[in-house]
């Protein structure tokens, strides 16, 4: 039997502000247990949240970007449940008038079809704190540092139809949320986290099947697999004449397998009703514009207009507005040399400088060859002053020591310099057809891939500064009279 | 309405509260008067009202994004019945 699959994701993204969303403790991860964690958010009696502007622009600015309407009100409502990293009994969130909704995402599948993906709401709440499980013999210790954490949670239509579409879309969400610089998008640090409800219907079926719900998935990796062997799970059951059990069910990594959280019968009632200490929010057309206003380029235009101004390809498009900073980079290495074609810029960040960044682990912001730099040697590049090989080299150089000592003084450091002397490269090429006779006749006879054979000969002679260009041309005239 | 034993006992698992078996009917008999009065309560016809979200007419304020607050925890955890490496210590829980 053929069958059809169905998935929303609901994305948690924690907002990018300074302090939390209903108290003045900071947000900074990673400080000692308990120490950003005031009154407010410990859930003491008599104490009054405050509701924290940036996280209501944010979430403003993420629903202009996505096409959503912006409600005029909007209301918080109280989630109960008990856990011990939710210190009030409740989780403050929004229920009932989500500050935005109904908006969609176009995204881009791998055969390069365009689907829009719609979005449901995306509401503002705040996260609870941490449960650390080991070490303390029967219990659990509770840092409550996370807890009012800002978070913008993101529901989706059922739209997605595979485990891929899936990751496709969540990788979207992230950029556009980079983007929009509203979440710093760290995985690692929980950041950016999903659950996505999965469910099988048989093809063509329009009813929706029975869902399970797949619970904090925190990398792009694991959202497509825990997905893929969800969906497997769920054919297997209803291929064995069972049903599919709507329940909660989490990902273990290391066996690749899904299990059962907790079942119907057993989820909690929330209960939620409006949070009778806030009170409604307003949020005025005035603010709206203000906000639309001020969206950043967003990574479909960008990547538009790199392929209109800066004659790039397609995917050489894609990569350089993978992030906004390296959209940025680009654009200040081609501002700074204009009369270098941005192509040869592009090739330089994504060969060498995209390379040194994963190896190190590094952000661009903290590359170690500024986009002046890089500009100069593609510079360098073009006017064959070096050669591209021997740039790598250049530009391993200008990582490694202190970029701001220049390109010319490396290249001349290294001894570099790219040898385009005719004379020089005559007596090469005449040495190197002297020494390959054979290759050379073939050649005449009209071998095109022995050139190459014999341009390399050339460029290991000239320890890689010889043009190239320059060596094909004299090996064809010589042996042609091309 | 009436509410029986299960119900009952299906509420104290979801509001985690203990009661004794000779609390029971009386929490019941209560708990059901509470059912009656709002069950009464909806037989008020209310599809053109608005919901009332706050009985305040006003909107709510917004705080500037500063961090206003210090690290105050060895103070507030001094009520705290068990402390570890800075940790508020519970019973151990696993989902």
């Amino acid at each position: 039997m053929n069958w059809d699959v169905v998935i929303g994701l609901e994305i948690h993204t924690q907002l990018a502000t300074k302090s939390k969303i209903f108290s003045g403790s900071s947000t900074q991860y990673g400080a000692s247990p308990n120490s950003q964690a005031s009154l407010v958010d410990l859930g003491y009696p008599g104490v009054l949240p405050v509701l924290n502007r940036d996280a209501v622009c944010m979430a403003i600015k993420f629903g202009l970007a996505t096409g959503c309407q912006i409600s005029p009100r909007s209301i918080f409502a109280r989630k109960n449940y008990f856990y011990p990293d939710l210190p009030k009994g409740y989780q403050i969130s929004q229920y009932e008038l989500p500050i935005v909704y109904d908006g969609c995402l176009e995204i881009v599948l791998e055969d390069g079809e365009l689907r829009t993906i719609g979005i449901t709401r995306a509401h503002l709440e705040e996260d609870a704190g941490k449960s650390l499980h080991d070490d303390f013999r029967d219990h659990s210790g509770i840092d409550l540092n996370r807890a009012g954490t800002p978070l913008l949670e993101i529901v989706s239509e059922p739209d997605l139809r595979s485990a891929t579409e899936a990751g496709i879309y969540m990788r979207a969400i992230h950029t556009l949320v980079c983007y929009l610089g509203i979440s710093d998008g760290n995985m690692q640090e929980g950041s950016f986290r999903c659950d996505a409800n999965v469910s099988i219907r048989s093809r063509g079926e329009k009813k929706l099947g029975t869902r399970t719900e797949l619970k904090n998935l925190n990398s792009f990796r694991f959202v497509e697999k825990a997905i893929q062997v969800e969906i497997e799970r769920q054919i297997n059951v209803v291929e064995d004449g069972a049903e599919v059990v709507q329940e909660t069910r989490l990902y273990d990594a290391g066996s690749n397998t899904t299990r059962t959280m907790r079942i119907k019968e057993e989820a909690n009632d929330y209960r939620y009703f409006p949070d009778p200490d806030l009170l409604p929010v307003i949020i005025e057309d005035k603010l709206i514009e203000k906000l639309r206003s001020e969206l950043p380029e967003l990574p479909d235009a960008k990547r538009n207009r790199f392929i209109s101004n800066y004659a790039l390809s397609e995917t050489v498009a894609e990569e350089l507005t993978s992030t906004r900073e390296i959209g940025d980079y680009f654009e200040e290495a081609v501002k700074s040399q204009p009369s270098v074609p941005p192509k040869q810029i592009a090739k330089l960040i994504q060969r060498e400088l995209t390379e040194a960044l994963k190896k190190n682990s590094l952000n661009i912001k903290k590359s170690k060859v500024p986009p002046e730099i890089i500009a100069v040697l593609a510079s360098k590049i073009q006017d064959n002053s070096i050669s591209s090989s021997a740039a790598s080299a250049v530009f391993e150089e200008l990582w490694r020591t202190d970029s701001s000592i220049g390109v010319s003084n490396v290249i001349e450091k290294l001894g570099l310099e790219q040898i385009s002397n005719e004379g020089v490269i005559n007596t090469m090429v005449d040495d190197i057809i002297a020494q390959n006779p054979e290759q050379a006749e073939q050649c005449r006879k009209g071998k095109d891939k022995v050139i190459g054979f014999l341009v390399g000969q050339v460029m290991k002679i000239s320890r890689g500064k010889a043009n190239p260009q320059q060596v094909i041309q004299t090996l064809k005239n010589k042996l042609r009279g091309e | 309405m009436s509410l029986n034993r299960e119900d009952v006992e299906k509420l104290c698992l979801l509001a985690r509260l203990k009661i004794t078996p000779e609390e029971m009917t009386d929490v019941a008999s209560k708990l059901s008067d509470i059912v009656t009065l709002v069950n009464q309560l909806r037989t008020a016809d209310t599809t053109e009202v608005v919901p009332m979200a706050h009985p305040l007419d006003i909107a709510q304020r917004l705080r500037e994004d500063k961090v206003t607050e210090s690290d105050r925890h060895e103070h507030y955890q001094q009520n705290a019945s068990m402390v570890e490496r800075d940790l508020y210590l519970v019973p151990k829980v696993i989902e």
